[in-house]
């Protein structure tokens, strides 16, 4: 199934959103971080991990979903939040830590909640596999419609939860997808050594569920790919496993020296950016005319602005707030 | 005497580890990052350069395998040292620490030896959130089997591992990232000190007094220790004096040391950047009544994590965190008693 011209036009509109997000947040991460580069300064403190370069798996996959689709991401989860839909004012003062934000400054960057677009992340490799498939589950004895979508990284398919998770899915024919972004590294390790396959979607067999692979880091192919995996679920013919081959611009977070990449693999991997490679394809098929594309560029970045101005006007939380939220009112 | 240096903790547990690898050929090292990396929190680094991939392990992201691991080659005499990068973590191997770990000591009858060593990060204050933040000392504290200790400088990092990796049970070995010289992670300089060349150990389960005083009695433990020591600095001028102990171990507990401590001042202020209830400082604070109830002069305060997962927000995280001023609060209203 190929993705319609209004489809490629609003994955291609996403990726350039959620870049714009990465490129922002970069900048701004920065700001009170130099001289002295401390986790601890600046507007946005913590832990930042940017999803430059994987922006493809998450609107290939997420073009097929609605707000009542579930879907559970990672530490990384930007590009996944905005292509499902996620607010992006509330998550951008989320990340700044603010009041306004999804969760009034108590998540942060790792753990975005959206309830209105059913959007969760988790900071624990692979656990958010077992919450995707309960989401499953409850689906399927509610009699609802809608899937639920785990990513996760190809590191955490070395992780037990990885594993029981893929039985629990398929024993109980759940309407649940598995999706790997595998860009071959989990912080410094190389998959080749942390893994005992070359593709995880062989472990698919194991588990006796369809096992995709995808070579391509590009939008039209994940669509096209993922397309009847998740109309199986849909139907209730049970789970599928989905390994992407995708790139990690970035380092592994703000800060990583990137030291342990071999020597030429980051400009590879820029000159293969996702994002120019699918504007040129688009461009070249006329999907959209040079104009279209500057208007989406101005539109989408001052989306991003106007998202950055809401959470740096927005107030920080009173500290006494910590203490709300810790149990159901 | 030997010589020493200038070290952060992660140069000094690096120094031991490295150490006691030369010494011992059944040390070795495995965990995520911790191979040519030199370990996300710099206590591994050189060390992949000198003893090679064989003996400096990097890990697939699997806990539950290479902690169980460990067990196993701990039990057949090796002596492995096990990184579980955020103490965090450990919800996705708690298993092969608690049950396996921590037990097969006992459950051989002492036929059976498990000289293993975790070392893990602990700690907040940088606005990494709630899986990222945490101490969760009394977690490992309250299971038997495992001896724990946190250091607060570089001297006692190197003492306590040394002494950990020599040690023919379990031993988890908190580090706080805010304490670790990192740079990035902040700086506390007064972690930072002089570390004879020389190996050497520090005595597991034996507190110290880091500074003597007759008026009040600050017990704790890693950054809580810091910030005990600042406040009794700035308490000196107010004429207060301040006894500060730094427990380096939480397993076993120098319970005597506390008490004779409290004996002399008749009050206690307990530093607890771990959750507040049924943690340290309830532990501490028992232990001090069941040994003399009428030992206090005031009641005893304690200066500890909400019961609240961590928020990510700096104005929520920064006000739930014990802090210098917190305690010099604490001080004042107990000295007026
Ligand atoms: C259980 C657990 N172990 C270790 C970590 C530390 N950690 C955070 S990200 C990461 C690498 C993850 O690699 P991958 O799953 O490939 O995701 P990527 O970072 O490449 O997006 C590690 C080891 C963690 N968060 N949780
Ligand atoms: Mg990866």
């Amino acid at each position: 199934m190929l993705p319609t011209n209004e489809q490629r036009r609003w994955m291609y509109r996403n990726m350039l959103i959620s870049r714009y997000m990465e490129e922002r947040i970069e900048t701004i991460y920065m700001e009170g971080k130099k001289p002295i580069f401390n986790m601890a300064n600046g507007p946005i403190p913590g832990e930042m991990h940017l999803s430059n370069g994987q922006e493809p798996c998450a609107v290939g996959v997420c073009c097929h979903l609605g707000a009542e689709d579930i879907v559970t991401a990672t530490h990384r989860p930007h590009h996944i939040a905005v292509a499902k839909g996620v607010d992006i004012k509330k998550m951008m003062a989320e990340i700044f830590g603010k009041k306004t934000g999804l969760s009034g400054g108590r998540g942060g960057h790792m753990h975005l909640f959206d309830k209105d677009v059913n959007f969760a992340c988790s900071g624990i490799i692979a656990q958010g596999m077992g919450p995707a498939v309960g989401s499953a589950l409850s689906r399927k004895l509610q009699q609802k419609s809608g899937i639920a979508i785990a990513y996760i990284g190809e590191g955490a398919a070395n992780q037990g939860a990885f594993h029981e998770t893929l039985n629990l899915a398929s024993v109980w024919k759940l309407p649940v997808i598995f999706i790997i972004e595998d860009n071959d590294w989990g912080i410094s390790v190389a998959k080749s050594t942390s893994t005992s396959v070359a593709k995880n979607s062989d472990r698919a067999a194991a588990y006796g569920m369809p096992g995709i692979f995808i070579k391509d880091n590009c939008p039209d192919q994940i669509f096209s790919a993922t397309a009847a995996a998740i109309e199986q679920a849909r139907r209730g013919d049970g789970p599928t496993l989905i390994e992407i081959k995708t790139s990690r611009l970035a380092g592994h977070f703000m800060g990583d020296a990137e030291d342990y990449r071999p020597k030429g693999e980051k400009e590879n991997l820029l000159m293969n950016d996702p994002i120019p490679t699918y504007r040129q394809a688009l461009l070249d098929e006329n999907v959209i005319t040079l104009e279209e594309d500057s208007a989406l560029v101005q539109e989408t970045q001052q989306l991003i602005e106007d998202a950055i101005t809401f959470a740096r006007d927005s107030d920080e939380p009173a500290p006494e707030e910590a203490l709300e939220h810790v149990f159901a009112h | 005497m030997s010589a020493t240096n200038k070290l952060t903790i992660a140069r000094a547990m690096a120094e031991s580890l490295a150490q006691e690898m030369r010494a011992d050929p059944n040390v070795f090292i495995m965990g995520e990052d911790i191979a040519q990396l030199g370990g996300v929190f710099g206590n591994t680094r050189g060390l992949y350069a000198e003893f090679g991939g064989e003996r400096v392990r990097d890990t697939p992201i699997s806990e539950t395998a290479f902690i169980g691991a460990g067990v196993g080659a701990a039990m057949d005499g090796m002596r492995p040292v096990v990184e579980l990068m955020f103490v965090d973590f450990f919800g996705v191997c708690f298993d092969a620490i608690y049950n396996l770990m921590a037990k097969n000591i006992y459950f051989s009858g002492g036929h059976s030896n498990v000289p293993m060593v975790i070392m893990a990060s602990t700690g907040g204050g940088y606005s990494d959130g709630g899986q990222h933040s945490q101490c969760l000392y009394a977690t490992f504290a309250h299971l038997p089997g495992m001896k724990v200790v946190a250091p607060s400088n570089a001297y006692d990092a190197k003492g306590l591992l040394t002494a950990a990796i020599r040690d023919n049970s379990p031993v988890i070995y908190l580090f706080h990232k805010g304490l670790q010289g990192m740079g990035w992670l902040g700086t506390e300089p007064a972690a930072i000190n002089q570390v004879p060349e020389e190996n050497y150990q520090l005595e597991i389960g034996k507190a110290k007094t880091v500074i003597s005083g007759t008026d009040i009695t600050i017990v704790s433990i890693g950054m809580g220790v810091h910030h005990a020591l600042k406040a009794a600095h700035e308490l000196q001028k107010a004429d207060i004096s301040i006894e500060v102990i730094d427990l380096c171990s939480l397993v076993p507990l120098d319970r005597e040391h506390i008490i004779a401590s409290v004996n002399k001042t008749g009050k206690l202020i307990v530093v607890d950047e771990d959750y507040h209830s049924y943690g340290m400082s309830g532990e501490i604070f028992a232990s001090v009544i069941e040994h003399d109830h009428t030992i206090f002069k005031t009641p005893p305060q304690r200066i500890t994590y909400p019961d609240i997962p961590i928020p990510f927000s700096r104005p929520m995280e920064q006000w739930a965190l014990p802090s210098t001023e917190k305690i010099i609060n604490a001080c004042l209203t107990m000295k007026e008693k």
